[in-house]
């Protein structure tokens, strides 16, 4: 019964906002504005049951004391964000702001950064050219590499040139069929969970 | 130097860390960094989206029909146990249709038409000489799209066009390989550059 309303709702909400698109009739675009909040509402309210599962789990990890000082540090860190958003707000200078900038923000870009490393020695493990294909990819990456640094200009200074074309066309074109590929994949999957053939996101077994 | 500098300068170091190996100090700040994006997100979520387009127009203005998307975020918490954790389907139902309804004339517009009707461009220039760049990429787009054709076994003219096709994801995966590295480079040059000049104080 639960999964035959979750599948009717989906159907008349799916229709619903499927066809106001093809309508400029002012009720269409209060219903298309009201779905729209709900959609915002509903999806923040799913963060909160993120945030209550996320505590949920790192109580249950507590259980292993080996594992505890992390799991306490990350909810000190996560408690601490709306106590001091509580108490001093969240405009410029307030402590709230200061977490984010001398916390989140530098640990953030430092882990973004470290990425640099992990691709640099996948390359060079993984960039060999045995292949036509292999070539092509190595010969590719190194153009943008090279012409993205200083050394592009000193070795030519058609490598500039060169690698701009190739990122507006052979590599735009590829880019481009990919795109074209999601587009029309999204389009086939979203008519399939709106006509209940889809139903993976009801959880359980298909029927 | 202030203890913003501090603290930022010593936590970059802590994640640093894990370039020698996985150790403790790293899984604190990385524990650290996810239970404080964690508390960002909700702070900030809480007073761009629930106060303002909920709390405030439901208590203050008296929008009743606001009611509604209240008592479906609420049913998303009946997940939490087994008797009414399938309440929290509606919610879902809700999310899941009006986002595949959007989607699918959004998605035919922005993703297939727009990228279509930028392939199909004049091949021949105004001079008379076919454009070249114009013919590499709708020979591109033909070929790559012939690559994901699975319907049809890769053969004759089709497996020569899906071949094609190949090359032209090789270049793009090596371009966006290199732009990839590129991005990541120049953020761990701003780290060092931080580390080096504010934190450290080494470079003046």
């Amino acid at each position: 019964m639960d999964r035959k309303l979750a599948l009717g709702i989906c159907f008349i909400f799916g229709v619903i906002m499927f066809a106001q698109y093809f309508s400029q009739h002012p009720m269409a675009r209060a219903v298309n504005q009201a779905v729209l909040e709900y959609w915002q509402i509903i999806f923040a309210f799913t963060l909160l049951v993120g945030v209550a599962s996320f505590m949920k789990s790192s109580f249950r990890k507590m259980r292993k004391p080996s594992d505890r000082p992390y799991q306490i540090l990350g909810l000190l860190g996560l408690i601490s964000m709306p106590v001091l958003a509580l108490v001093w707000g969240i405009k410029a200078g307030t402590p709230f702001m200061w977490m984010f900038e001398n916390v989140q923000a530098p640990m953030q870009a430092t882990v973004f950064s470290l990425l640099a490393f992990f691709v640099a020695s996948a390359s060079f493990r993984g960039f060999r050219a045995r292949s036509l294909q292999a070539a092509i990819l190595l010969g590719a990456a190194s153009i943008i590499l090279l012409s993205r640094s200083s050394l592009g200009g000193i070795v030519s200074d058609y490598l500039p040139p060169v690698a701009e074309w190739i990122r507006n066309n052979p590599s735009m074109a590829a880019r481009r069929a990919i795109l074209i590929g999601i587009g029309l994949g999204s389009l086939t999957t979203s008519l399939r969970v709106i006509l209940g053939i889809e139903r993976t996101w009801l959880g359980g077994s298909q029927r | 130097m202030d203890i913003g500098t501090i603290v930022a300068g010593i936590l970059t170091l802590c994640i640093l860390s894990f370039l020698y190996r996985d150790n403790p100090i790293y899984k604190m700040a990385e524990t650290l960094l996810i239970g404080v994006s964690i508390g960002y997100t909700l702070v900030i979520v809480w007073s761009t989206t629930l106060v303002d387009i909920l709390f405030e127009p439901l208590f203050s203005e008296s929008k009743l029909a606001l009611i509604i998307p209240f008592v479906l975020g609420l049913l998303m918490f009946s997940r939490f146990h087994r008797r009414t954790a399938s309440l929290s389907k509606i919610p879902i139902a809700v999310l899941i249709g009006s986002g595949a309804g959007v989607a699918i004339p959004v998605m035919l517009e922005a993703r297939t038409l727009k990228q279509m009707s930028a392939t199909v461009m004049p091949l021949i220039s105004g001079s008379g000489w076919p454009d070249i760049s114009a013919l590499v990429v709708m020979v591109g787009v033909v070929c790559t799209l012939t690559y994901f054709y699975f319907s049809r076994e890769h053969k004759g003219v089709l497996g020569k066009s899906a071949r094609l096709g190949t090359y032209f994801l090789m270049i793009f995966f090596g371009t966006t390989f290199g732009f990839t590295v590129m991005s990541r480079m120049s953020t761990f040059i701003g780290r060092m550059e931080f580390l080096l000049t504010d934190f450290l104080r080494i470079i003046k």
